[in-house]
């Protein structure tokens, strides 16, 4: 057998609660085989033990025990498929509006955002949410399945509407690509398999809408600068110093020009390494050590960078996911990490809350649980940042509560875009 | 001066990227926690880890020991592994017993026969205790069962170990936050996004060595509860047991009295690979008589503080 090389496509599914995103996850994973006979056998025993019938498929992803009794989804569950030529992590979000976080978490990595929605119900206003927060956190590229056609009777009617509105949203959210699907997860029409009782439909079915798509679109950058943020110091026995990081933006070659931030030290990248072994150039999302021609005393936390340069901030303006159980209040000290530094914060101002149904900001000054707002952050320590929507990478932080040391928050460097 | 051409990177493939986010999420842990420690028990999976720990740290020493929870119930191939990998990487070796723990009273002995999977716990959590190590890394895989799927790559436990997996923290782009309160302690997985297919073709790329018992071998097994197990120290035929000599491999290993052996002709890592491939039994289904006790075995393990 030839197992050739794979790429990798991240998705994410996203939607209301109780409109099939597991449901479809498992039909996915089921009808192309990627469930082994014993797992398949615990979801029917599963299902059985629970009086939902033969085979609940929500039941292949939703693996806790409060999951299964409640019938809901509460946390990401990856799973993970793969065709000749790709790899799928698949994420599979919940939906409930208190677990908003763990939706950002799952779909904060994502290539592209699966959505799955009820076509008797059309866009709910969790699903809006779910689809504001994919914008905001950068996915371009969506692949709808209007679900449980089967309960409508197939009908094009119904479809349509749905298509309106999806189409007038996507194209308020900005993003590029926009596949809308007629499916039943239920029974598999249009998931895997084409479907007769859609004669009024020659789209693509939803594996092979996925199939299609951009891998690799998480990493995508619009500046050119190649970003190195430093996590560690490697002493090597020439007795110089590597630095150690993942790298993002672009490639690094050896002999570029380099800029050591804060610091704004200019040098030049001597040689490289992975692994212990020397390379010429570094891509992105390698985990690479880097030499540089000057002594410096760079340090975790420190960036290297081709030009164009981020940043160097002790105040920023940031869109902000606040998932602590109080509000975010003016003047509050948090800790932030970004990148590979940790450093005190304090709120300057708070901008604003997002609404999510107009797509506006209302005035506000304080951030609820599972608002997204606009803040102004002041740092203690200088910040090396690109904006967001340049670099997801040099562009994201999170928040940090200093007494319990939970993450409080999901921070983007700069205003959202379709605001 | 090089006199071989530099390896040029010009396209990632999906190991490459498992690779070195593995080995990012490696540095990060290191950074942020005061004492890491790498489980190691000799497996595949672990072995891969401690492997990619090597990579993140190269040409310097791992700057954090090895410890292995051992149950005494160990395959002998296994531990001769693990001595020899230990000993060729300059790692230090931290070895916890769960016959200690025994010793101790703390846990009741389950008999020779019997097993020690579940104690292994109270081990783990001493041993974390007793060294201070604040962050242990382990080798698991979210494809290996449905608890696994939705825990974090940092997994936040508290003062007892206890994975709560409602209250996990936010875990967004590639941001691991690892910071702790004394006596609380993080679980990293860099393995998470690795499925048992992706483990089995790193190996063969990195042409890594691995316990005998994972290649096809002649050995003597019984049935028992669907399930080959290989005669020894652990394992007795029962009066209604007949000994059959097979050719098998194990997919996992685990203890010795809980470790199902598969039968396979696999005896390189080509073969394997295409023996994973096409199987249509779950690694864990297929071997491990300890996550059939009930529909969550995992996730109660887990809440209780388990790897």
């Amino acid at each position: 057998m030839h197992l050739a090389t794979k790429d990798l496509l991240r998705l994410a599914t996203i939607g209301s609660v109780d409109d099939g995103k597991s449901t479809l996850i498992g039909r996915i994973l089921v009808d192309t085989r990627q469930l082994f006979d014993d797992q398949l056998n615990a979801v029917a025993e599963a299902s059985e033990k629970r009086g939902v019938g033969d085979l609940d498929l929500s039941f292949v992803t939703d693996g806790l025990r409060a999951e299964r009794e409640q019938g809901i989804t509460i946390d990401v569950a990856y799973r993970y498929a793969s065709s000749p030529t790709r790899k799928f992590i698949i994420a599979d979000c919940p939906g409930h509006v208190q677990y908003t976080a763990n939706m950002a978490t799952g779909a904060s990595t994502a290539d592209l955002a699966l959505v799955v929605l009820d076509v008797a119900s059309g866009l709910k206003e969790q699903t809006r949410r779910h689809l504001c927060i994919a914008a905001l956190l950068g996915v371009r590229s969506i692949i709808v399945a209007v679900n449980k056609m089967d309960a409508v009777d197939w009908s094009k009617l119904a479809f349509d509407r749905v298509v309106d509105e999806i189409q007038a949203l996507a194209r308020d959210l900005d993003f590029t690509s926009a596949s809308i699907i007629p499916v039943s997860a239920l029974l598999g029409d249009n998931v895997v398999e084409s479907s007769s009782h859609f004669p009024w439909y020659d789209g693509p079915t939803v594996l092979e809408a996925l199939e299609s798509s951009e891998a690799g679109a998480w990493e995508h950058t619009t500046t050119r600068g190649a970003r190195l943020p430093i996590q560690w110091v490697l002493r090597q026995p020439s007795g110089g110093r590597t630095y150690a990081g993942m790298v993002n933006g672009d490639t690094f070659h050896v002999g570029d020009r380099v800029t050591l931030l804060p610091a704004n030290i200019e040098t030049t990248i001597t040689a490289m390494n992975f692994g212990g072994e020397e390379i010429a150039d570094a891509t992105v999302g390698l985990a690479a050590d880097v030499a540089l021609a000057h002594e410096t005393n760079a340090g975790r936390g420190d960036l290297i960078a081709t030009a164009p340069l981020p940043s160097v901030v002790n105040e920023l303006k940031t869109t902000i996911c606040w998932f602590g159980e109080k509000p975010l209040v003016i003047g509050q000290r948090l800790k932030m990490k970004h990148t590979s530094k940790v450093t005190p914060v304090r709120v300057k101002t708070i901008n604003g809350v997002i609404d999510i149904e107009k797509l506006d900001i209302d005035e506000s000054t304080s951030l609820n649980t599972n608002d997204i707002g606009l803040a102004t952050l002041q740092t203690a320590d200088l910040l090396v940042v690109d904006d967001y929507r340049a670099n997801r990478v040099t562009g994201s932080f999170v928040l940090i509560d200093e007494a319990t040391n939970a993450t409080v928050a999901a921070g983007m460097v700069g205003h959202a875009s379709f605001l | 001066m090089t006199t071989t051409p530099l390896r040029t990177s010009t396209t990632t493939d999906h190991l490459d990227l498992l690779e070195s986010h593995a080995i990012f999420i490696l540095r990060e842990v290191v950074a942020e926690c005061e004492r890491p420690v790498l489980l190691f028990s000799g497996g595949k999976d672990s072995a891969v880890l401690l492997h990619l720990a090597v990579k993140a740290f190269a040409p310097q020493q791992l700057p954090f020991p090895v410890m292995h929870i051992d149950t005494g119930q160990n395959f002998p191939e296994v531990i001769d592994f693990r001595d020899t990998t230990v000993e060729r990487v300059g790692a230090r070796l931290v070895v916890a017993k769960v016959q200690d723990t025994i010793d101790q009273g703390k846990v009741q002995d389950p008999g020779v026969m019997g097993s020690r999977n579940r104690l292994q716990t109270v081990t783990l959590l001493d041993a974390l205790n007793d060294n201070n190590f604040d962050a242990a890394f382990g080798g698991a895989r979210r494809d290996e069962d449905k608890a696994r799927a939705k825990e974090r790559i940092l997994s936040f436990r508290d003062t007892f170990g206890q994975w709560d997996p409602r209250k996990q923290r936010p875990e967004l782009w590639q941001i691991y936050q690892g910071k702790v309160n004394p006596g609380e302690s993080v679980r990293a997985f860099p393995l998470s996004d690795w499925t048992e297919l992706d483990v089995w073709q790193y190996i063969e790329r990195e042409q890594m060595a691995l316990p005998e018992i994972y290649f096809a071998h002649d050995r003597d097994v019984v049935m028992r509860d669907g399930m080959y197990l290989a005669i020894g120290p652990f394992v007795e035929p029962r009066s209604d047991e007949t000994i059959e000599r097979l050719s098998v491999r194990f997919r996992t290993v685990g203890d010795a009295n809980c470790t199902g052996a598969v039968i396979s002709r696999a005896a390189t890592l080509e073969a394997i690979i295409n023996e994973v491939a096409l199987a249509n039994v779950s690694e864990r289904g297929a071997t491990r008589a300890d996550d059939k006790f009930s529909e969550t075995a995992m996730e109660d393990r887990k809440r209780e503080g388990y790897f």
